[in-house]
């Protein structure tokens, strides 16, 4: 008690003094979570942009694999066969480096590094997050593997190339592919990296939750924004680190020869000596972390739309313990379904269905979610916002999305389907799509309490449209594909079955067309996005009328985000519309003893 | 303790419970390497390996260090600053000999014909060993840290955080390879 007493004085104290920063401290090695939030999202969105322009290059390759590219070529002109086609070595390197630059470094990096750092002080009314160094080092960590991801695109050879998930011996051998020479060497180095970013951060996050919530902010006080950031943070520090084991054994295997992944190998004419290892082994250590991290993706942008659906629906959200418990749920059983990314990995068949029946009911709080996301908005008094059209989408993705998660969990079905574009479906539905909403809604709402100014809310609907419908447009016939049995990560079908190829074509064109008018969507946002940053409206103190207690702090908050003492919290942050009361809103630092209108009997015991 | 510090919901001192969570993290590590080689010590093909003699001393020393690192702490907590920084230096020259002894064992396992590059029942012992050793070092840096704030006196009996810090994850460190060494031991009889 005694020691937290000294920090918390301690931090007041650094706040009260008023000197000024040299720029370097303030906006380079700032140890202030907002501006290191910014750091992560301005990151974030510059990877986004060159995933995104990797994912369409090679749509281009999949829905006209004649067209001839030269024309690009003073761009990238050494990915192009002498023809002007695509490379299918480079085609191979781009698929990887899209799912590894979207899953890890837009949507774990740029969305939880955004998010879980800006909101969490200020949702919980802290001054900043328990160890701003730390946070500091998490970002420049993160930069760093930046850096070195970036840098081995260029490399001789190529970047890695055997998938995101980089299975060995694939990616253990250099003569098996050119990008599992150097490239690969970076890319484990680069995810290295990652992971103490990743760790850094989420030992923050936890640590700041549990323990610097303000006067009055008890757990079942705490917005669900928080709920789900330490949550996702959870899932961060117990699986993140099974990752590095899993890249510390494939260094080993690839750089000193060691047998961890290798056994039995023939290539290129030549027998390999390695005995005993299992290749299996990296699937499962992969997975382990594979199954949590698609959680660590949603969970930052559920916990948005739960904020964002709640205050533009004024009205209280629905279920708010439910959604806690549904949180938590997801959480603990988030590792213990991560085979049925293995069901034709060769394990037993009972052994199958026990993860088919646990991935089942993982199924149960996510339908429990979904369900109260729509009876919040039941009969609401809706305010469309774009960050609320964006948190709307979110739950259709993450409903149509999580439908076929239900055939996938099925090992009978999943047998044919993996590896399937059905599968590429599934997941760019409930994952890269909901999830990337998610921070959408996130920029759109927050973006006043970021930078002081608005939005402009009708570009916001002309992105949100073309991206809701473009989304769609691109992924649901995606899941035909599938089912007609084309796998995922061929660079060209031509040895189809004759006919099945052809009558697939058109349906192909169309996604790479739909996918190239909603990647330009995203240039309106990026428009918005920076032009309000300097030119935008001027925000007020609280411009959606929201309960929770970053809307408490100045316009622009300084360092310490309040100026004067931290606000104390009276009651949960859902109280909207409560009948009786003046306004439709009564933010979360209003005592019971001033709101006697609208008080319920429940509430005079607080 | 005034109404103030009574009612705020604080419940441990941030930097301890970010050193707990610091564990956490490294024992998923742990658990996944264990958990791998058990899995692989269960399949046909492999073999038992007889655990150099020089683990079971290096387990001896390990644990030593820690008893001094804890006499360490009742000192710091007593404000005997003399008894704190010669504590202090044993559980760091009880560390370095861990060090050295592991690598000794190291020696022991390669004139026993199990190398590193080879079968991955061999291979799992230098990582579970290695991996562990590397945290140990960081661990060894943390103990000079207080070293330096103790000579500055800056740990006393109303500071204890930092060396509460570091003598929890010295602990944590002895308990882990003692941990590690009777899995090993335990899956190569
Ligand atoms: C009802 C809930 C869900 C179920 C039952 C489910 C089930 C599955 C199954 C069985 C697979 C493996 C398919 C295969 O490779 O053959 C899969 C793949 C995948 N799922 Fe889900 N899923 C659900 C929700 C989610 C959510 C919420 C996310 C992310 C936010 C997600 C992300 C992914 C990803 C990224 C893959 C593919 C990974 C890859 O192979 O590259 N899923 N899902
Ligand atoms: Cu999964």
């Amino acid at each position: 008690m005694k020691e937290t007493k000294l920090y918390e004085e301690k931090v007041v104290d650094a706040h009260e003094e008023h000197h000024e920063q040299s720029f370097i401290r303030k906006y380079i090695f700032s140890e202030d979570h907002k501006t290191i939030a910014k750091q992560f999202l301005i990151t974030g969105i510059f990877w986004a942009i060159i995933g995104g322009a990797f994912s369409f290059l090679f749509r281009i390759q999949l829905g006209f694999p004649n067209v001839d590219l030269t024309s690009l070529s003073p761009i990238i002109g050494n990915w192009l066969t002498p023809q002007g086609k695509i490379d299918p070595e480079v085609y191979l390197a781009l698929i990887t480096m899209h799912g590894t630059i979207m899953v890890f470094f837009v949507l774990t990096a740029g969305l939880s590094g955004t998010f879980l750092n800006f909101l969490i002080p200020l949702q919980l009314g802290a001054r900043d997050m328990a160890s701003g160094f730390l946070n500091m080092f998490s970002y420049w960590f993160f930069f760093l593997s930046s850096v070195i991801m970036l840098t081995s695109i260029f490399v001789e050879g190529g970047p890695a190339s055997g998938g995101w998930t980089v299975y060995p011996p694939l990616s253990a051998l250099p003569q098996a592919v050119s990008g599992s020479g150097l490239g690969m060497t970076l890319w484990l180095v680069s995810m290295s990296f990652f992971v103490v970013s990743a760790l850094l951060g989420a030992l923050n996050y936890i640590t700041t939750v549990i323990n610097l919530r303000t006067e009055g902010m008890t757990f079942f006080r705490m917005p669900l924004t928080i709920w789900a950031f330490l949550i996702t943070a959870i899932l961060g520090v117990l699986s993140f680190p099974v990752l590095l084991s899993a890249a510390l054994l494939l260094i080993m295997d690839r750089t000193f020869g060691t047998s961890f992944y290798l056994s039995d190998i023939y290539i290129a004419g030549e027998a390999l000596s390695n005995q005993g290892g299992s290749a299996i082994l990296f699937q499962h250590l992969f997975w382990f972390l594979g199954h949590p991290e698609v959680y660590i993706v949603i969970l930052p942008s559920l916990g948005i739309a739960s904020e964002v659906i709640a205050t533009c629906s004024r009205k209280p959200i629905f279920g708010y313990k439910a959604m806690v418990y549904s949180l938590i749920g997801i959480g603990i059983l988030s590792f213990v379904v991560w085979a049925h990314h293995m069901f034709i990995s060769g394990m037993n068949p009972f052994l199958g269905s026990v993860f088919t029946i646990l991935t089942l009911i993982i199924a149960v709080p996510s339908a429990i979610k979904s369900f109260n996301y729509i009876a919040t908005l039941w009969r609401g008094n809706i305010i469309f916002t774009p960050a609320m059209l964006f948190s709307i989408g979110l739950v259709s993705f993450f409903i149509s999305g999580g439908v076929t998660g239900l055939f996938l969990g099925n090992s009978v079905i999943d047998i044919n389907l993996h590896d399937t574009y059905f599968v590429v479906a599934h997941f760019h539905i409930v994952m890269g799509s909901a999830s990337f909403f998610g921070l959408f809604s996130g920029v759109y709402h927050w973006f006043p309490k970021m930078f002081g100014r608005m939005m402009n809310r009708n570009l916001g609907y002309v992105h949100f449209w073309f991206t809701f419908i473009g989304a769609y447009l691109v992924f649901f016939p995606l899941h035909y594909i599938g089912i007609a049995g084309f796998p995922r990560r061929y660079y060209s079908f031509t040895n189809f079955e004759a006919g099945k190829i052809e009558s697939f074509m058109d349906l192909n064109v169309f996604v790479t067309i739909a996918a190239g008018i909603t990647f330009a969507a995203q240039f309106i946002f990026l428009f918005n996005f920076f032009y309000s940053i300097y030119r935008g409206r001027k925000a007020s103190q609280n411009p959606w009328k929201s309960n929770t207690l970053e809307w408490t702090t100045p316009v622009n908050p300084g360092h310490g985000n309040w100026p004067g003492k931290i606000p104390k919290v009276e009651r949960w942050a859902y109280d909207y519309s409560k009948p009786g009361a003046k306004e439709d809103f009564i933010p979360q630092n209003v005592p019971y003893s001033k709101t006697p209108e609208s008080n319920l009997p429940e509430d005079e015991h607080h | 303790m005034n109404n103030k510090t009574k009612s705020r919901i604080l419940r441990m001192n941030p930097n301890i419970f970010l050193v707990w969570i610091f564990m956490i993290s490294i024992s998923m590590i742990f658990v996944s390497l264990v958990s791998a080689y058990i899995v692989k010590k269960g399949e046909p093909g492999g073999f038992n390996v007889e655990l150099p003699l020089m683990f079971y001393y290096s387990s001896f020393i390990v644990v030593l260090s820690s008893v001094f690192k804890q006499l360490a702490y009742y000192s710091a907590k007593k404000d005997n600053f003399k008894s704190l920084k010669i504590y202090l230096l044993l559980s760091f020259i009880g560390g370095l000999s861990f060090l050295f002894i592991q690598y000794l064992g190291w020696v022991n396992l390669v004139d026993g014909g199990v190398y590193f590059v080879g079968h991955p029942d061999g291979s799992f012992i230098y990582i579970l060993s290695g991996v562990h050793a590397i945290h140990l070092i960081s661990g060894l840096i943390f103990i000079l840290v207080v070293y330096v704030f103790s000579i500055k006196f800056k740990i006393h009996s109303k500071n204890l955080n930092l060396i509460e810090m570091s003598t929890t994850y010295w602990h944590f460190l002895t308990f882990l390879w003692v941990y590690l060494f009777i899995t090993l031991y335990f899956y190569n009889i």
